[in-house]
């Protein structure tokens, strides 16, 4: 039996909760378990993905990542049903309580796997992109955290069953409280869910050229990023920083626009399915990543494949 | 304050990477190592300052073998007090969470911190397993880390969305950009770190994950370039050519 953690937000399941159920559903007899607000409707919907039951666990004190509770309670539930697999995102939450897991029930843990077994082997990208590493599951009890958008979810409509349950936790396992949350991105997709994103570098001058930016960005329905110097000058939030020392993603697209293409920078990107350089100089390194590329002037090029996109659209 | 910082080998950000041994092995001919830059920029730099500014002492710790001793050197170089290293090969989370968490177990530190990652494993795992086994609570990619009082104030960025978070020591800490800003050792730190102590200590936890193999992700197959006067072109090959847009 499989237990796979459903991450919610704002009462909505995220999209990494769409494809850690897919993926926990393709691999066998799954149930799955939410925290904090939610109604049944929307939690129903895991059913499309071969999911038998959800249990929800509504207590409002779960809207937030507690790491230790939310442990606890994986792990009891997973005793409770029999479960010998867990798979959660390998995102920020999955990163603060799969280690945890794990050790408590004496699990091996496969981190950021980019897909099902495959003859007992789970493939996931090392040396930030460059490379795969292919772990051998020699059996036991088993803790996977699969990457965003690495797995295509896709519903046949059916619904689950949704159980309220009770947790056994008390204060004692929030060890932490939460001052304050801050969204950040202004309600757009977050940047490792985006299906799209497009990332400006130095070569667009300064802050007041990112318009631009988000006007392609947002035809495209796309997450923006940047490169490292414009999130360290200050062009752009930090959390926009993707690389080597940024953020990782994976999107379907991602479209580079005044950005060299350093090996730190690749790092970062590298992982994206298709991608798409606009530079003025032909020599960029970014070109050879790259699966098209035009050589030009960003200022010009970008507000006609603005425009060019629009129609497709339309 | 007492600190801890987990400190692992990476190989340099410019690294080309290759296997050897039918792909078992990873090519370090002419490969430099470095301090993962998470540790050293992040937690280690953050480390430090708490101790200019509060006391204490700042401890480095890394699972390797005799050849982390120049990475060891450069944390000491960089201010830590004193190095353990805990020789044993580093062959997966466990075996190194568990390795410092059989040492740290009865030192009392007051913060253990770690990278968010190794930018060769990237696994992201290692803190919250000493943070399990020793019982402690663990706030993962943390961006900022203050001392407020008798607790600790923490930023951590979550997708979208930046929490702080307030609890009390001790406790274990991943650390990402934003915690501090990367150093370069002086002169006298450099001399002073060849007097400080590295005590070399024996671990036999077994790892669990077993890599099977290394692969190369295949090679792009050549960018296709589009005229700039053609723009509508690109706009085309996304659409029906490559199906992204
Ligand atoms: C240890 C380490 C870690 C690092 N981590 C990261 C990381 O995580 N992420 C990251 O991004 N970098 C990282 N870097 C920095 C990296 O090496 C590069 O310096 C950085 O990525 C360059 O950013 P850029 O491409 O925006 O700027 P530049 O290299 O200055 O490139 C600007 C590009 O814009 C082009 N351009 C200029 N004008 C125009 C125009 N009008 N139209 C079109 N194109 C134009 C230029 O031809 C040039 O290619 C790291 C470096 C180190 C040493
Ligand atoms: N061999 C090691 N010795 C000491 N600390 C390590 C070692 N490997 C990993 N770590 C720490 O654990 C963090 C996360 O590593 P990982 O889970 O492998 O991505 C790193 O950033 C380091 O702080």
């Amino acid at each position: 039996m499989i237990l796979v953690l459903s991450e919610l937000y704002n009462g909505k399941l995220k999209k990494v909760a769409h494809e850690t159920a897919a993926y926990a559903g393709k691999m066998g007899e799954t149930v799955a378990i939410a925290f904090g607000n939610a109604n049944a409707g929307e939690l129903e919907k895991l059913g499309g993905y071969g999911i038998t039951k959800v249990i929800h666990i509504a207590d409002p004190k779960l809207n937030n990542l507690f790491s230790k509770a939310y442990t606890k309670i994986i792990t009891q539930t997973a005793d409770k049903i029999g479960a010998d697999t867990i798979v959660l995102s390998h995102d920020s939450t999955g990163k603060a309580i799969a280690p945890r897991i794990a050790v408590k029930m004496g699990a091996t843990l496969f981190p950021g796997v980019n897909g099902l077994p495959e003859n007992n082997i789970l493939r996931k990208a090392v040396f930030s992109g460059k490379a795969f590493a292919d772990l051998e599951m020699t059996g036991g009890k088993t803790v996977i955290t699969l990457t965003p958008n690495s797995y295509k979810a896709i519903s046949d409509g059916k619904t689950a069953g949704v159980e309220v349950q009770n947790a056994d936790i008390q204060d004692s396992d929030f060890d932490y409280t939460i001052v304050s949350v801050e969204e950040e991105g202004g309600g757009h997709v977050p940047l490792p869910e985006a299906e799209i994103v497009v990332s400006g570098g130095r070569g667009l001058k300064g802050p007041e050229n990112w318009g631009m930016i988000e006007d392609l960005a947002n035809v495209l329905g796309a997450a923006t990023a940047c490169s490292r110097p414009v999130a360290d000058i200050g062009w752009r939030p930090h959390h926009e920083h993707v690389g080597q020392t940024g953020i990782t993603i994976k999107p379907t697209l991602y479209v580079a626009i005044g950005i060299s293409g350093a090996i730190q920078h690749l790092a970062g990107v590298n992982q994206s399915k298709v991608i798409v350089v606009i530079n003025k100089d032909p020599e960029a390194p970014f070109f050879k990543a790259a699966d098209y590329g035009i050589v030009g002037d960003a200022f010009d090029v970008v507000p006609k494949l603005t425009e060019a996109i629009k129609k497709i659209k339309a | 304050m007492k600190l801890l910082v987990c400190i692992s080998k990476a190989p340099d950000t410019t690294t080309k990477i290759a296997f050897t041994e039918n792909n078992t092995k990873f090519n370090e001919t002419g490969v430099q190592f470095i301090i993962n830059p998470y540790d050293e920029w992040y937690a280690l730099v953050r480390a430090l300052e708490l101790k200019e500014s509060l006391g204490g002492t700042v401890t480095v710790i890394n699972v390797g073998k005799s050849d982390s001793e120049q990475i060891i050197r450069k944390a000491l170089a960089l201010g830590a007090d004193d190095a353990i290293r805990i020789d044993a090969e580093p062959k997966d989370a466990m075996q190194v969470a568990s390795a410092i968490s059989n040492y740290a177990k009865d030192k009392n530190f007051d913060i253990i911190l770690t990278g968010k990652e190794t930018i060769d494993y990237n696994g992201g795992i290692v803190g919250g397993m000493i943070a399990e086994l020793l019982d402690l609570p663990y706030v993962a990619l943390a961006s900022k880390l203050d001392v407020d009082g008798s607790n600790l104030k923490i930023e951590r960025e979550l997708e979208g969305v930046k929490e702080t978070v307030s609890l009390a020591t001790p406790c274990v800490i991943s650390a990402q950009k934003g915690m501090a800003e990367a150093r370069i050792p002086n002169m006298r730190g450099i001399l002073a770190s060849k007097s400080k102590p590295v005590t070399v200590i024996e671990d036999n936890t077994q790892p669990k994950v077993i890599v099977k193999n290394f692969a190369l992700p295949p090679a792009k197959t050549g960018c296709k370039m589009i005229d700039p006067e053609n723009v509508e072109q690109l706009a085309d090959l996304l659409h029906n050519e490559a199906k992204v847009i």
